[in-house]
């Protein structure tokens, strides 16, 4: 392994754009999978931003970062899963995934 | 900066740039692959090699394929005639934009202070596994038990009702 030529701010500024990116989609897209597919690119980024400061930070041997960073891949996973199966069953019902026709909780 | 770090810096941003823009909803999925595939590989140039192939298995492996089912099952892939981005689109747009712009001044502004360079730390697996049973094993729990709670909980909400519903 050799020593990372790539300073730490080129890594945080993929992530920012990833972050801007994830939320832009999932601000402006009327598919409620797109919406979901824009939460996964944010807490993605954010990953990228946990393994980036894990590799750069006093000590890695501690494998806080990268620890962090497994269990939030878990909680996303499970996240998706649940958010599909959310998105199937409203399918299911109102026979749509536009989110601006699903308006009967409106308030 | 290296040349391979540009070239995955741009694999992955034009995957999530593409995914969130295109019209047809499964290529939005591959391209979230192609995104996930960037940030897999961001992770091995960061020599977090675990990190990385647990991305691999379980975002292109698991995530991207329960994305194109749900697609698929519910016929997204068909663009609506009203266009495919909402009719609020231009204030989530600037929401977006302010958000980068904010994340992007603070990186900058705090860049001289960032490490340039680090040796690469010497992470093997046995370490991560006696981290995982060891400091971490509290985590491990709820994490196991918040997955099969998830898993039960999405069986649950996709089940078809047959007592119930018009068709």
């Amino acid at each position: 392994m050799m020593s990372q030529s790539t300073p730490l701010t080129g890594f945080l500024m993929v992530a920012a754009l990833l972050f801007a990116i994830g939320l832009a989609g999932a601000l402006t897209r009327r598919n409620a999978i797109l919406v979901l597919i824009g939460i996964e690119l944010m807490l993605n980024a954010a990953n990228l931003n946990l393994i980036a400061f894990w590799r750069y930070g006093p000590h890695p041997e501690a494998l806080t970062g990268m620890m962090f960073a497994i269990f939030s891949i878990a909680v996303a996973a499970a996240e998706a899963a649940v958010g599909l199966g959310l998105v199937i069953q409203i399918h299911r019902h109102a026979h749509t995934t536009d989110l601006d026709q699903m308006n009967r909780m409106k308030g | 900066m290296s040349f391979v770090f540009y070239i995955l810096a741009t694999l992955t941003v034009v995957g999530g740039l593409a995914a969130v823009l295109l019209k047809n909803t499964v290529h939005c999925a591959l391209a979230l692959t192609v995104a996930f595939a960037g940030l897999a590989f961001l992770f091995l140039d960061l020599d977090a090699q675990f990190a990385g192939f647990a991305q691999i298995l379980v975002y292109i492996g698991a995530v991207a394929i329960l994305v194109v089912f749900a697609i698929l099952l519910t016929k997204g892939s068909e663009t609506p005639k009203d266009g495919v981005f909402s009719r609020t689109w231009l204030a989530g747009l600037a929401v977006a934009a302010a958000v980068f712009a904010v994340i992007g001044w603070a990186v900058i502004q705090t860049a001289p202070m960032l490490p340039k360079a680090t040796p690469a730390p010497t992470v093997n697996v046995q370490q991560i596994g006696q981290a995982l049973v060891g400091r971490y094993v509290l985590p491990l729990e709820i994490v196991a038990v918040l997955l099969t709670a998830a898993m039960i909980g999405a069986v649950i909400i996709a089940m078809h009702e047959k007592e119930r519903g018009p068709q």
